[in-house]
């Protein structure tokens, strides 16, 4: 993947380096632009801050602002700051002819690959339209025969804890007190069952990194380093720490694996399944270098695979590797990406002793992947989170491990429904990057991202305040986990863990009879 | 009684009504004191279900296991009589004596036998007795159709009906049985079809429980079981709590009161105020058996040979009352079921939420009894209403 040509989909790409402009002969071709940008010179008073704040330079000055409508991404960047509200971004009304097979994004696509010869690039998760079967479930709830609770007037309990479990407790009773027989595996506790996902510095902001873990600490649940390596303004955050192990091994050493609280074998990314990372050399900054251990200036690729994981026995070697560098302290995830024989692989990786699997589905996020990979590759998390609780429950071995699901969590209802599924604890990955001002226009590989999330700028990167970001992460899950507590209330019970896997408390609506039974949901109608 | 809003709120609509007596000595009585109590509660039933369950009945095959069945075809009879006596030596089999009685209709062939596994199927299936027995019992109930195991244990045995419980004691005639354990139920059920296998008690092996109230966490309480085994063919959610107690009790060996704490687990916030021995124990219950949390309001009477416990969910949403007189211990859903069984107890108590009340053969201590000093309820007064 790596040394062919990126070009970035619908937009003029920069010249990366020598060695791709030397692959790649650029032979224009007519390409209607995404949005046009319009400003009302009425309202305009000329303060130059559109100029300012676009981060894509689609915006000049000429007397008055100007904007290349073809470099606009969309992201309201310019449009959020005008003081006088004189700006508009619409969609380009510019007419092609419609054809239901060769589609304005086929159209577009084709077009930027004949003038440039490369790799369509993409961001964020996959945006084609495929059925989203979160919207096809719907929970239960109370009416007289059970009464419903009211989170308000009773306690209402959302804990969870992640890791392995034993098939039992022993306890004997000493002088009338019970005591444990022995010593627990080591767990991850969460006042919530969300965890924040896998996003590196690097592809990420560091203001953006340390909002989030700013707001995991607060919130007492986890944020996760990615592959990344951990940044020294980050180590008072790192117990609420997953630090990743990925196929680059960027930033791993002992002292990293020591700092967090669990480490996480990255195998797979439910956005690019099969594919390594690739951070572009130009996002790589002194401080990205530093805490990857990389030169800087140099393109950060994750191998495809992990080279020393082939087969399913090297990683358990892997996992007992990071086991014995963190001297069985620490719980061992490991993240794949939703695939279609995910289930056996997720009982494989149960045996080989992860503690968590961290089930990550097709349309999870991405700072960047190539677009073919992103929306066509992998399944949904809602049937991989299905399969994958319904194998281990048969070979009886699900209390070994706790199952993350993420891969498009957009809302508590997500969450409650991906419980009531079987996982554990759902992973928020764009949500966390929404909640940060991501209005999602999905060009985050350019590195140019205005809002300061997704850019090493420091120009755009100071424009992200840590404290004020962690505050409206922590309002989100706060009001997330709000929800959650009336959704439980309203199905009759006070304890997270009497809807996790009771798929009893789903149904299915406008469902195929397969789907349906995948998922292990009866049709709506159907009663007890 | 001391029960909250809920409960009051829920009563006329949902309410079996359950009851208990259990003499702490092994005195035996017959079934007419439970019969009196069940007929007190006739308007929490709506007559689509009610049974009993004895202990101490069988006293000349005490070391057999009584297994009672329904038959509702003569195949399923002939099935299920070929795999017995494949498996198991059938000391003596019969009829379970019946009476005519105009409410109860439909009944289907009703046998008892006792048994032992064979040995040699023992050593094929490498379980013990108890396991081996468990397993037949899952076998058939969910293999062979129109045949129901209602009852496996070792000098007990369950006797159940569609009807009112009053009338399903007469039809069984059960004041012909002497026992020191009795429980009934009577039923009104609302999610899950009134049938004669589906009545109360419930049983596996030496378990029997009755319950009152809907588990809203039966769905995963039903998956986890699986996991273990236990196959959930009742159509109704009782049964798993009768697997809970095999599974956590029998199998997993714990304490009564930690199986209870299991299944009416305490709050998170109340287990960061316990001791720091306790506090570790109980983090490291509710954390391996999250999935055995019964959720949602339930009252249950539960016993198995030589032990009776009351019940009641984390919150309390289903009623359930306690009284002692001498050596006897009375459960019910009221206390005017307890004063049927007992005019004048010695004294009455509501067990809070989540608190077993657990009488002990040749104990005349009884776990939960807030009268008796010497062994004082769990964490109960440290908390207000919940546990």
């Amino acid at each position: 993947m790596s040394s062919s040509t990126r070009t970035e989909e619908h937009r003029e790409a920069p010249a990366r380096s020598a060695a791709r402009q030397r692959r790649a002969a650029r032979v224009p071709i007519y390409r209607p632009s995404d949005f046009l940008w319009e400003n009302d010179p009425e309202r305009c008073k000329r303060c130059k801050r559109c100029v300012q704040q676009c981060g894509f330079q689609a915006i000049s000055w000429e007397d008055g602002p100007v904007a290349d409508s073809s470099k606009c991404a969309g992201c309201h960047r310019c449009e959020a700051f005008c003081p006088e509200q004189a700006i508009t971004i619409r969609p380009n009304p510019q007419y092609l002819r419609p054809h239901p097979l060769w589609t304005e994004s086929h159209r577009r696509n084709l077009w930027l690959q004949a003038e440039t010869g490369g790799v369509l690039l993409a961001a964020m998760g996959n945006d084609l339209p495929y059925p989203v079967l979160w919207d096809h479930l719907l929970l239960d709830a109370c009416q007289v025969t059970n009464p419903s609770i009211d989170p308000l007037r009773e306690p209402m309990e959302l804990r969870t804890h992640l890791g392995r479990k034993p098939d039992r407790v022993e306890i004997s009773w000493q002088e009338g007190e019970p005591e444990l027989t022995g010593e627990p595996y080591p767990a991850l506790e969460l006042e919530t069952p969300m965890v924040f996902a896998a996003m590196s510095y690097g592809s990420i902001s560091l203001p953006t990194q340390k909002a989030i873990a700013m707001a995991a600490e607060e919130l007492g649940i986890m944020w996760n380093t990615g592959e990344g390596g951990l940044h020294a303004d980050l180590r008072p955050y790192s117990h609420r720490a997953f630090v990743q192990c990925a196929s680059g091994r960027f930033g791993v050493h002992a002292g990293y694996l020591n700092a967090g609280a669990a480490v996480e074998i990255k195998i797979g990314q439910g956005a690019k399944p099969g594919i390594g990372g690739h951070l572009p050399g130009e996002k790589v900054s002194a401080e990205v270098s530093e805490t990857r251990m990389i030169p800087a200036g140099s393109d950060a690729l994750s191998p495809a695979p992990q080279h020393d994981i082939y087969s399913i026995e090297d990683l358990r070697q892997l996992i007992y590797a990071l086991k014995e560098a963190t001297s069985y302290e620490k719980p061992v995830s490991v993240k794949i990406a939703a695939v279609h024989n995910v289930a056996a692989i997720a009982s494989g990786i149960v045996r080989a002793g992860a503690d968590i699997i961290y089930l990550d589905g097709f349309r999870g996020g991405t700072g960047a992947a190539p677009t073919m990979i992103r929306d066509h590759l992998g399944i949904p998390i809602e049937i991989a989170l299905a399969v994958v609780d319904q194998q281990l429950r048969d070979e009886g071995i699900r209390n070994q491990v706790s199952i993350i699901a993420a891969g498009g969590i957009r809302s508590s209802a997500d969450a409650a429904k991906a419980i009531a599924l079987g996982a554990d604890a759902v992973g928020l990955g764009t949500a966390a990057l929404l909640a940060l001002g991501c209005t999602l226009c999905q060009r985050c590989y350019t590195g140019r991202c205005s809002w300061g999330i997704t850019t090493q700028d420091p120009a755009l990167t100071r424009r992200l305040d840590p404290y004020l970001g962690s505050q409206r992460l922590i309002n989100l899950v706060r009001a997330w986990s709000a929800e959650l507590k009336e959704i439980l209330g309203a199905m009759g019970v006070n304890a997270i863990e009497s809807l996790r896997g009771s798929r009893e408390r789903l149904r299915a609506v406008g469902l195929d009879r397969t789907t349906a039974d995948i998922l292990g949901v009866k049709p709506a109608g159907i009663g007890a | 009684m001391r029960a909250s809003s809920f409960d009051r709120g829920n009563r006329m609509i949902s309410g079996c009504g359950l009851s208990g007596l259990m003499s702490l000595t092994g005195e035996r009585v017959d079934g007419r004191a439970i019969r009196a109590s069940l007929a007190l509660l006739h308007d929490r039933a709506n007559g689509l279900g009610g049974g009993f369950a004895a202990y101490g009945i069988y006293p000349e095959w005490a070391d057999k296991h009584a297994l009672h069945l329904m038959y509702y075809t003569t195949d399923a009879q002939q099935k299920t009589e070929a795999l017995l006596e494949r498996d198991f030596e059938v000391d003596h089999d019969e009829r379970i004596p019946t009476r005519y009685h105009p409410n109860v209709v439909d009944p289907p062939a009703l046998m008892r036998y006792f048994v032992t596994p064979r040995h040699s199927a023992l050593m094929n299936s490498q379980l013990q007795p108890d396991e081996f027995v468990l397993r037949q019992v899952m076998h058939v109930n969910a293999e062979v159709p129109d045949a129901y195991v209602f009852s496996s244990g070792r000098n007990m045995g369950a006797f159940k009906a569609v009807g009112y419980a009053e009338d399903i004691a007469d039809f069984y005639r059960l004041e012909e049985y002497q026992a020191y354990i009795w429980i009934g139920h009577g039923r009104f059920p609302t999610n899950t079809p009134g049938w004669w296998a589906g009545a109360h008690p419930f049983t596996l092996l030496d378990w029997a429980v009755v319950h009152n109230g809907e588990i809203s966490s039966y769905g995963i309480n039903k998956r986890y079981l699986e996991m273990f085994g236990y196959q959930c063919t009742m159509r109704t959610d009782t049964e798993v709590m009768a697997y809970l107690l095999d599974l956590l009790i029998r199998r997993h060996e714990l304490p009564v009161e930690v199986a209870c704490d299991v299944m009416a687990a305490p709050f998170w916030e109340h287990i960061e105020l316990m001791p720091e021995r306790r506090q570790r124990a109980y983090t490291a219950l509710r954390q391996v058996y999250a999935s055995a949390l019964v959720n949602g309001p339930f009252a249950i009477i539960f016993a198995r040979q030589g032990e009776m416990v009351g019940l009641n969910d984390r919150i309390k949403l289903r009623p359930l009352v306690a009284a002692r007189r001498d050596t006897w211990l009375y459960l019910s859903s009221e206390e005017a079921g307890i004063r049927a069984m007992c005019p004048e107890p010695d004294h009455v108590w509501a067990p809070r939420a989540g608190q077993p009340v657990i009488g002990r053969l040749g104990s005349d201590v009884v776990v939960g009894d807030p009268w008796q000093q010497e062994a004082p309820p769990r964490e109960a007064t440290a908390v207000g209403g919940t546990k």
